[in-house]
């Protein structure tokens, strides 16, 4: 990048420095997805929403690349700099700015981290529902880019039914609001059409959510099972039931493995599944629901059904869920993730197709999922120094996802497409619907500046420098450079 | 520390080993636990970033360049992050060994190599300088010198640093605690337990009342208490500062000074020297006449919280009616993880509130020589610290380790909080002592 470029970014930031080493630029390669690496030529740390914008009206200028980054927790590439050019990193816009109780709302900068609201309104009886398990990490902007969902978002959405209203900085620099202080404005939902845009429409700079009441009473079961199977059959005859938990999540036995090792919470190692069922609302009721439950498990053969006696217990169970990918790390180097969703009556199905992956490509898969929702977490696990290892990784990823979309499912729940899945999109979209998509892309993002090259296969622009002789870009050219330079990312 | 030139890659000794580095999966939960990436934001100042700095020079990417050493250095060592992580990365060890490599390649210039060689080897290797060094301080406190430049403004001349030192220094006992007591001191009938008595080197010059405390605490729970005389300094600021062999060889010494004492446990009431202590098993495990001996000294180390909570407290037991903050000890907490024990010993004292504390889990700042060598960082999650103890409106601020306390101290002075800042165990003996005259 030119020196003049990197100067004029100083002053917009200044007092906060740059970041151009090489040693910086190398831990901003990546985000929490570890197979693509591509390094930054800048970061700048903006303070505000005036900065923000003039950064983005300086890389236009320029004609420079550039990404927004919150905490760098996104698993499918989203925060990285696939073609250099700056990061714009927000992690130092974490303010709260307002708490409105009466209406229960709260107006948040977006790189406020996510638990830290909660733990904010906390002792007003409040708390924000949206709770990936990255929650103690992730800020609030990042889940918006990519509408992260969590464990809760059975019952209670995801990010987007949280959002009422965004600031946003659009990729030309230029500042725009989208909603409002209520849930619905009038106009088109552009809020809507923001969240779960991967930071390709824009940067957003200022967040307000909705902050809900915690409920009266919480109730947390454990049921174990022999078999994947019959925990499936337990999750289709809960929801069938007409009961609705507040979380209902699935560990298989290489899971159950890591976690126990993890928080020690007394998990029968010998288990083939468990489900973590939680119940929460007004106690009228709740416990009948749990019995309920508890027959339901008891009639799909399930082995046992425990309840948490006290909130220390219950954190603890939680603890472990939320933290069994990083538990996983205590059996495998490095671990591929996928969250395909599929719909819930055929998770049998689903689970035994994973199976035959696992097989096929001799490769160890562990599963924790939102078995309410049936957005699968299969984690391959795998050696990144073992380069024939990564390559059936690789190909296993697409089985699972092929698997997922051949089931009447989609590609991703809530860690969105980014980078890594950008290309199975066509298995799900039809070339008119991604069109629509590309024509939205268009509206927002004309120059291709803002996140390039995630999300859609795009068409047209093409920032790699492979151009046909009439000087429109050759498309052919542009894909095998892609390729190759996705190939030189996996081995990197 | 100050490096200009770049080192190559790591060696083979002592090296931060591979599948070590691999367990890290680059999740990111460690983020929002670490201090130094709260206040900066930066991921190189992050723990994953750090590891992954740390994968890159293994693998050979990169050198360790200055800016590397620099990422290295700002590093607490608090070790929240282990804690935090749910992958169960060994990061401490990771940190030690890198730094262990840097300290041997790195060449430093003259001043700086002699100061340290005065500080590590010649200095705290040697408790009857400490001692020397202690009671010219206490000299120099008591004789009315430290009045008189005070008064002076004397202080306001020197670099900012030097001054801080000295505000730091807490009041000096008249003698080191292991010059003024038996080397046996008899537990209170029915004795139940010997245990050894670790006094370390600047708690017994620096805080001989805290150790008085100690011993008082144990004799009244049924323990006699051993503290041999030839034992030394754990240790620990070496490992912080990544010299590694003079770490090991005081490690040797203090496990057979003790292997002598016919003790149940060893107790001591450091975090920082504990967690030293605990972690012999690792420094010495590639060392084929000390393994098994440091994995039985290792296994015998407690705190001296862990070692009372073994059994109910005996009584009597006076009131201290006091609102209490108590504030975590990183090596206490993420090294060792005692967090119960602390908390459960003060709420068995009659008429004492236990305060709740924001971030009590989070570090002070002090790290060791940190406040020192990286004083601006050190002041700026110091600050923050304050804020929290200063919400939780305490009569007493308690945390478990030398260096905590004094820069508990420093930022009480500083943000003009009026809490003392004692150890937990002093509050217990303040108990016993009421408990006996009622």
């Amino acid at each position: 990048m030119e020196p003049s470029v990197l100067q004029e970014l100083a002053a917009i930031v200044a007092p906060q420095p740059l970041l151009t080493q090489p040693e910086a630029m190398l831990v901003y390669e990546c985000d929490g997805h570890t197979l693509d690496k591509a390094p930054p030529d800048v970061v700048v740390f903006p303070t505000s929403t005036e900065q923000v914008a003039a950064v983005v009206k300086l890389a236009n200028r320029h004609d420079v690349p550039f990404v927004a980054r919150g905490a760098g927790t996104g698993l499918s590439g989203g925060a990285l700099a696939l073609e250099g050019g700056i990061v714009i990193e927000m992690c130092r816009m974490n303010k709260i700015l307002e708490i409105d109780y009466g209406n229960q709302r709260a107006v948040v900068q977006p790189g406020l981290v996510n638990l830290h609201l909660s733990l904010a309104v906390s002792d007003a009886g409040f708390y924000y529902a949206p709770d990936p398990s990255s929650q103690g990490s992730c800020t609030i902007g990042g889940n918006v880019a990519e509408n992260s969902g969590g464990p809760h978002t059975l019952k209670y959405g995801v990010t987007t039914n949280h959002v009422l209203g965004l600031e946003v900085v659009l990729p030309n620099g230029d500042l725009v609001h989208f909603g409002g202080a209520v849930l619905d404005t009038p106009g088109y939902d552009l809020t809507g059409l923001f969240v779960g845009s991967e930071g390709t429409f824009g940067i957003v700079t200022s967040v307000t959510v909705r902050i809900m009441r915690k409920p009266q009473v919480v109730k947390t079961l454990l049921a174990f099972f022999d078999t994947v199977e019959a925990a499936s059959n337990a999750v289709s005859g809960i929801i069938g039931a007409g009961i609705i938990p507040a979380a209902l999540e699935m560990m298989d036995n290489l899971t159950i493995q890591a976690v126990e090792a993890a928080i020690q919470a007394s998990l029968p190692l010998d288990a083939g599944a468990l489900l973590l069922i939680e119940l929460d609302g007004i106690e009228d009721g709740m416990e009948a629901d749990a019995q309920r439950i508890a027959d339901i498990c008891q009639q799909n053969d399930c082995q046992n059904v425990r309840v948490a006696q006290d909130d220390a217990e219950r954190a603890l169970l939680w603890k472990g869920r939320k933290e069994a990918f990083g538990a996983i790390g205590r059996l495998t180097p490095n671990y591929y993730t996928h969250d395909g969703v599929i719909p819930r009556t055929r998770l049998p199905e689903a689970l035994t197709r994973l199976q035959i992956i696992s097989h096929r490509y001799g490769l160890r898969i562990a599963n924790v999922f939102h078995a309410g929702d049936g957005n699968l977490h299969p984690l391959v696990l795998y050696d990144e120094r073992d380069g024939e290892e990564v390559e059936r990784v690789l190909k296993a990823g697409h089985d699972i996802l092929q698997a997922c979309v051949d089931l009447g499912g989609v590609l991703s729940g809530e860690h969105g497409i980014g980078l890594e899945k950008k290309n199975c999109m066509p298995w799900l979209f039809s070339e008119g619907d991604l069109d629509v998509m590309r024509r939205v892309r268009q509206v927002f993002n004309p120059q291709e500046l803002c996140n390039p090259n995630k999300v859609i296969p795009l068409r047209g622009r093409c920032r790699c420098g492979a151009v046909t002789g009439d000087g429109t870009p050759d498309h052919e050219t542009h894909e095998a450079v892609a390729t190759a330079m996705q190939d030189a990312h996996v081995r990197a | 520390m100050n490096v200009k030139a770049s080192l190559p890659g790591f060696d083979q000794v002592d090296r931060p080993q591979r599948d070590k580095i691999s367990t890290c999966i680059h999740c990111g939960l460690c983020l929002d636990k670490c201090p130094t990436y709260r206040t900066l934001g930066t991921e190189m100042d992050s723990p994953r970033g750090r590891v992954y700095l740390i994968k890159a020079v293994d693998e050979g990417r990169l050198g360790m360049t200055p800016n590397f050493i620099e990422h290295m250095y700002l590093c607490l060592d608090c070790r929240a992050c282990e804690t935090a992580c749910p992958s169960h990365v060994e990061f401490g060890d990771l940190m030690e060994r890198a730094r262990g490599q840097i300290e041997r390649q790195a060449p430093r210039p003259l001043a700086g190599r002699l100061l340290r060689w005065l500080v590590f080897r010649g200095l705290f290797p040697h408790p009857s300088l400490l001692r020397g060094l202690f009671r010219l301080l206490r000299l120099y406190q008591r004789g009315g010198l430290q009045r008189l430049l005070r008064t002076a403004g004397v202080f306001n001349l020197l670099p900012a640093r030097l001054k801080d030192m000295e505000a730091m220094l807490p009041d000096l006992p008249p003698r080191p605690f292991t010059r003024s007591v038996p080397e046996y001191l008899p537990g209170q009938e029915p004795a139940t337990r010997t245990v050894g008595f670790f006094a370390g080197c600047v708690m017994d010059g620096l805080f001989a009342d805290v150790h008085n405390a100690t011993t008082r605490v144990l004799q009244a729970n049924g323990c006699g208490v051993r503290t041999p005389r030839d034992q030394v300094c754990c240790g620990a600021l070496h490992m912080h500062a990544g010299d590694r062999e003079q770490a090991k060889a005081l490690a040797r010494r203090n496990i057979a000074v003790f292997e002598r004492q016919d003790v149940d446990v060893i107790v001591n009431n450091a975090a920082g020297c504990g967690a030293q202590l605990k972690s012999y098993v690792e420094l010495l495990a590639d060392d084929p006449q000390f393994a098994d001996r440091a994995h039985r000294f290792s296994e015998r180390v407690q705190d001296v919280s862990e070692c009372l909570a073994q059994e109910p407290l005996r009584g009597p037991l006076g009131a201290v009616p006091k609102r209490v903050a108590y504030d975590d000890p990183c090596h206490l907490l993420h090294a060792q993880r005692i967090r119960q024990q602390p908390r459960d010993l003060l709420q068995q004292i009659p008429g004492l509130e236990l305060a709740p504390v924001t971030d009590a889990d989070f570090c002070c700042g002090a790290a060791g020589i940190y406040s020192i060598t990286h004083q601006d960082m050190s002041r700026r999650i110091l600050e923050r610290k304050m804020e929290h103890l200063a919400a939780a409106e305490p009569d007493v601020i308690a945390t478990g380790n030398p260096g905590c306390m004094m820069q508990l101290r420093t930022g009480a002075r500083l943000a003009g909080l009026d809490a003392p800042v004692v150890h937990p165990i002093e509050l217990l003996a303040a108990a016993y002592e009421v408990g006996k005259k009622t």
